[in-house]
Parts: structure tokens; sequence; C-alpha cells
């Protein structure tokens, strides 16, 4: 009750403040808050199309506001609904789309916003492993695509050139890449690889990519019951090879999320797999000459490679607390955004400024006019990647898994325990099992009601 | 001392307020709302929530992490405060004697107290980070696999070290003002019976000081059970593994990463119930052997 009242007057007071500093228009514009957690210099050019969507509009204006990190985000968020004064729009990271999909009459869901505002945004031109991630199991879109990533492998030229390996051509399957390590090292490279994002990169992918599940109904796409899958052979055979490579120092693990990165611009690695919006930093950090190719696979597993899954952020709609309390004007605002977002003009423009992929096959047709990709080789492998195979399948269309923040640390936390020596792939991966489907469980008796 | 006496009961309520407003507000409502909370099971969002009595603390009991957890706790706080206490009686003891410049020592042995807990970190990582710090990669040109980011023993130590660098000045302060106020007298009568410095060190510094070693003990351990996020939060995060992740940690951990709420409040709980019986234990038995 009185939290409730003090986030009333908080906002009473902020309305107030709003008003005071507004020309006295005739009628003032309806006001969006959009919470953000890109950091510059992306949150700077996220803010830039906002800016350039308020011009192009007379009734409405969306106010970007950065809330940190991408967890701390989500948290705030939260936080923000119990309290009754959420944002009207979210960016959300793809880890906690599950959250967001149990949010019930939290979130607003796309396909029912456009409907009832009589806005409409073609979703079939978007990239199937795109659009798929943020679709409920019936193909409804639930939120609005924006800045997705994938992961690829970077690697240097001038190391592979001094061991003797074509520096034109990355190594395509696990196995080549094992051969090359060998060489790298013997050619005197201390710790040939690195990964970032570990349980994204050589879980989720090597899933995805040898088209093999992670958990089971869909990857949690078909209900809240999904367990975990990650015991199978593949994933084994890769757990117990990192863990070998890590022991005779041709794999150095760099750390949890993304601390790795830094690792590949100071020379220090040969290769690395990261997230493709990498290459920004590459740029301006790398005083060598790298190549950007499609991650690896195992030749002898049938049906892959497959697509890899996306990876970065998507826009959700959120009604102000518990109690609902949106406008018809207000829904309207955050429509007309998303439609302006949809354009494949802006996508195409963030894809080239950012290192992001286009989400749309018609921003990429734009980039490709314009001849972005000859200019700047290695932008299109992301995007290739994410086409692989054809269509997506129940096992490569993304992870639906509720507590997946949660999740993904303790594959972190069970991969590092691995690489200090204290269990083996199969121990690794059952421990994950165990102690995610827990989460899993826990999430679900929350959910049920 | 005279005993100051107020007519009626207004006035001496109304002096009495603001302490106690800010103990409603800041103690009593929040950790009320922790043990309402650890009673109930909710969705993130708020939207539902299920009054499901001490489920929550069963299961927290029953997790092999959340007794990993209390384990790490014990050794990093046992540590913290055995590694600041002794290093800063130590230097007070040093920094005690007639020395040339002894106000410049004292005010440089101060300093580290007045840095925030994150950067404090920040300072040890720049130091200690295999591969950009400067001590970690001298020690491993040296020979010495150093790795905090994979190895747990050598991430517990680096955050007992950082952890327990900020406290000693803390410490310092006290022991020295403990140190001045012992009788010259006494120390010169022991000298002059015969008393070496170490002797008169065990047998006579020691004894005197223990009022201020025992309110420091105290003092450590709250510092090492709530304020040490920060050092670990920078640089550890927990890891690898759960190496570094104490039971503070974990509240974070669960309640705002994982949003977990009625685990989270429960472990909080937990934690006070722990820290209350750690001072009453303190107060009751160690305070006897105390000489004030």
């Amino acid at each position: 009750m009185r939290r409730r009242f003090l986030a009333q007057a908080s906002l009473a007071a902020a309305a107030i403040a709003a008003a005071r500093t507004r020309p006295a228009a005739a009628q003032a514009p309806v006001e969006i808050q959009f919470w953000h957690g890109l950091p510059q210099p992306l949150g700077g050019q996220l803010e830039g199309i906002v800016a350039a969507f308020n011009a192009t509009q007379q009734g409405v204006k969306v106010m970007p506001s950065f809330r940190g990190s991408y967890p701390e985000t989500m948290v705030a968020a939260i936080a923000a609904f119990r309290a009754n004064a959420a944002p009207h729009v979210v960016q959300m990271f793809e880890v906690g789309t599950g959250t967001m999909m149990s949010a019930g009459r939290a979130v607003k869901p796309v396909h029912e916003l456009l409907a009832e505002s009589g806005v409409s945004i073609d979703f079939n031109d978007y990239l199937p492993a795109v659009r798929g991630y943020y679709q409920a199991s019936d193909g409804r879109q639930m939120s609005m695509p924006f800045n997705s990533s994938t992961a690829t492998m970077f690697y240097n030229k001038d190391h592979l050139r001094r061991a003797g390996l074509d520096p034109d051509v990355a190594p395509k399957t696990w196995e080549e890449l094992a051969e090359a390590l060998k060489k790298l090292k013997a050619a005197g490279i201390a710790s040939p690889m690195t990964t970032s994002w570990p349980a994204w990169v050589q879980v989720e992918q090597v899933s995805a990519i040898h088209n093999l599940p992670l958990a089971s109904l869909g990857n949690g796409f078909d209900g809240l019951g999904a367990t975990m899958q990650v015991n199978n052979p593949v994933m084994v055979r890769h757990m117990d090879n990192l863990i070998a490579w890590q022991k005779d120092g041709l794999f150095k693990y760099g750390g949890r999320d993304n601390a790795a990165d830094a690792l590949f611009p100071a020379g220090e690695v040969s290769i690395t797999m990261a997230s493709s919006s990498l290459r920004a930093r590459l740029l301006r950090e790398s005083r060598f000459a790298w190549g950007t190719a499609m991650l690896p696979y195992y030749s002898d597993v049938a049906g892959a490679p497959r697509n890899s899954i996306i990876g970065g952020a998507s826009f959700w709609a959120l009604n102000r607390g518990p109690a609902g309390g949106r406008s018809a004007a207000e829904w309207k605002g955050v429509a007309e955004f998303y439609r302006y977002l949809s354009q494949p003009e802006i996508d195409a423009k963030w894809h080239m400024d950012t290192g992001y992929v286009p989400v749309r096959r018609a921003s990429y047709q734009v980039a490709k006019s314009q001849g972005f990709y000859e200019k700047n080789p290695g932008t299109e492998v992301a995007i290739e990647q994410l086409l692989r195979g054809g269509e997506t399948t129940p096992n490569t269309r993304g992870i639906r898994l509720g507590g997946y923040v949660e999740i993904r640390n303790i594959i972190q936390e069970e991969m590092e325990k691995s690489f200090q020596g204290q269990q083996n792939g199969q121990q690794a991966l059952e421990a994950v099992m165990q102690r995610a489907n827990t989460v899993l469980r826990n999430f679900e008796r929350q959910n049920r009601g | 001392m005279r005993k100051t006496v107020f007519n009626g009961t207004a006035l001496p309520l109304l002096l009495l307020t603001p302490q106690l407003v800010i103990t409603a507000i800041f103690f009593l409502w929040p950790a009320g709302a922790a043990i309402w909370q650890s009673l109930l099971q909710e969705d993130p969002w708020g939207m539902s929530s299920q009054f499901v009595g001490l489920r929550n603390f069963t299961e927290v009991l029953a997790e092999p992490e959340w007794r990993g957890a209390a384990w790490n706790t014990l050794i990093f706080s046992s540590s913290v405060a055995v590694l600041a206490m002794g290093t800063a009686l130590f230097l007070a003891v040093q920094a005690d004697k007639s020395i040339r410049g002894a106000n410049i020592y004292r005010t440089l042995l101060v300093w580290p107290y007045a840095v925030a807990p994150a950067i404090a970190a920040v300072l040890w990582l720049f130091l200690f980070h295999p591969s950009i710090g400067l001590v970690g990669r001298a020690l491993n040109e040296a020979g010495v696999a150093w790795d905090y980011k994979l190895n747990g023993n050598q991430a517990m130590l680096l955050v007992i070290v950082a952890a327990a660098w900020k406290q000693v000045s803390y410490n310092f302060i006290f022991f020295l003002a403990g140190l001045q106020s012992i009788p010259r007298s006494v120390l010169e009568a022991a000298a002059i019976d015969g008393a070496k410095p170490v002797r008169r060190f065990w047998t006579i510094i020691l004894p005197l000081l223990s009022p201020t070693a025992f309110f420091l003990l105290v003092v450590n351990l709250v510092y090492a059970f709530f304020d040490t996020f920060g050092v670990i939060h920078a640089l550890t995060g927990g890891g690898p593994g759960k190496a570094t992740e104490t039971l503070i940690y974990k509240v974070y951990v669960e309640g705002v990463q994982n949003v977990n709420l009625g685990s989270s409040s429960a472990q909080s709980v937990i934690l006070m119930i722990l820290v209350i019986a750690l001072t009453a234990v303190q107060f009751r038995f160690i305070e006897r052997k105390v000489h004030y």
C-alpha cells in the first residue's frame, strides 16, 4: 500500500516537473518511456534512432533511458513493474526471453499491440532464426526483434602464416581446428584459442549447429515442463575436447561472459569465438591482419552444420504494473515506434553502423545493394551462418527456458570446475542437468498460478 | 554522573523519535519485509504469491551450494579477521615507536580505509590479473601458474587479501589509540625489572589491548560477513565455479540476478540469525576474558 503510494507520489512529481518544462502546447504528446541496456557507443547510436523517430512524430515522444547492463535493466524493469511504474518499452537480452514469455499480463505481446493499434509489420520477412526466438510456440510474435548478433570465429592471419597454415582458409571443422591449434602451439603461440560467452558459444551454439536439443519440449518453446538434455554424446565429446585442450595449453579459458574478448585483439590468442559484434572492437584495437569465419562443427555428425542461434536483445512492451493501466494512445505510440524500427533502411543502417546482423532479409538486401559486404569482407559471415541449413528446426530456433540467466551461470561454473581438473565432460554436463533442472522446476512452480 | 530525570513521557519520547524512526525505517521495516517474503513463493513480477510456510528455508538448507557458501564464508571471514587484525597490530606497534616521520607513516597507513570496496578490488585486479596485472604477469613469467580466474584457491586468497587490506587501516587506528593509552609508567617499570620488549608485549601490552582487540574482532567479522560484497563482486563474481561465493554474495545472486525472492529472503533471514547468534556468543563468552 505504502509502496504504491510512494510510487504514485513520485510519478505525480515527475509529471508536474515534466509539465512545467513543456511549452504550452494545445495537446501534449504522449510520452513513451523506453529503457535500454546498451552502453556507449551503441547506446548513443540507439538514442539517435529514437531522436529521428521523435522528429517524425507529432503526438508521441519516446524518452530513452540507459539502465545499466542487460541483467541490470531486466531487474530494474521487474522492480519498477512491482512498484507500478514500469517503462512502456524495455530492451531485454535474449537470455531473459523465457522469463518474459511467462510474465503473463505484465507483457503486451507485439501481435496484440499491432492488432489493437491497426499497425502492421511484415514479420515473415524477418530472418527465421531471429523472429522465431521471440515467437510463442504457435508463431505469434511476442516481442520486437531489434539488435541481434550471433557467434562467429575470428582468427589471426599473421599467426596462421607463422604456423605454416593458409591465412585465407580458416578451419571449418573441429577436427581441422584441433590440428591447426597444435601447429600454432608448435609455432610458439602460448595459448592458440579462447572463447567468449562460454555457455552461449560452446554449449548453446554447439547444440544448435549439430541440430541437438539443449532441453526437451523444443528447447522449452512448448512448455514450462522442459528438462535439460545436454548430456548427449556430441556435447560430452566437445566438453572433453575443451578440457583436454585446456590441459595441453591449446585452449585458454578467458573468464565468464565476454571477459575473453580482450585476449584476441591483444594478439595473445590466434583464434577466438565471440559475438559477431566484437568486429567493431577489432577494427579499433587489432594491429594485425584478421579474418572472420563460421563456427566449426564435427564433420561426422549427421545433419550438421545447421544455423547458429542469435544473441542480443529484443524490445518488450510492458504494462504499468500488476493492475494494468495503459491507454490506447500509449499503445498506439509504442506500435508506431515499432513500425519505424522495422523499416529496412533503419535496420540496415543500424547493422552497418554497429556490427549487429540485419534482422530482415530486406535490410540485408539494402546493405548488399550499397556494396557494404564487398567493402567490408567478413561482415556477411554472421548472416550466412544464421541462414545456414534452410528453415530452423525445434533445436535451432533458440532457447526458451525460464530462469535462463541462472542456468547460463551454472553452465559457466561447471565448465570452470572442469577446467580446474575437478571433473570430466560427462560429470560437468550431468551437474549442469541436475542443477539447471532444479531451476526449471522452481520456475515452473512459481509461474503455474 | 548526575542522572537527568524528565517529568512526564512526552519530551523523552520526542527526543528519542529520530533514532526510533531511523531504526524503524532502515532496520525493522526491511527486516520485517524479508521475514514475510521468506515465507512466500512468488513469480518475479509479483503477480501471484502463495504462502508456503518454511519451505524456502528447508530448501535452502538442503542445497549443497548453500552449504558450500557457508563454508566459504567461514574460511573467508576468519581469514580476513585474523589477517587484518594481525597486520594492523604489527604496524601499530611499529608506528608507536619513536621513529622519525612517525606521523607520515601513520597517515599513509590510514589511507586505504577511504578507498571504496569496488575501487580497492579494481586496484588489486590491475595488480593480480593473470594477463593484464603487473604482479600477475610477473608471477606467470616466473613460472608460477597464477590464474585466479580458474584456480579457486588462488581466487579465495586474492579476495581475502584484498578485503583484509581495506580493513587494516581501520584496525590500525584503533590499535594505535589503544597502544598510546597504555600508561608509560607501567612499561618503564617492567623494563626496569628486566623484561625484554617481546615479554613486555605479551604480558603487558596485549592484555591491556584486549578490549580494543575484542571490539575489533566483532567489527571485523561483521565487515567480512556484510561489507565485502563489492570486493568479491568486482574481483571474482563468486567464481571460479563457486569458489568465492559467500553467504551475502549468494543472497545477491539469488535475489537480484535470479529474481528468486523467496529463497533470497530466506537466506538473508538465516544470515541475520547467524550474525545475531555470533555476536551474542562473542559478548557472552569472549568478553569475560577481556580486561577493561
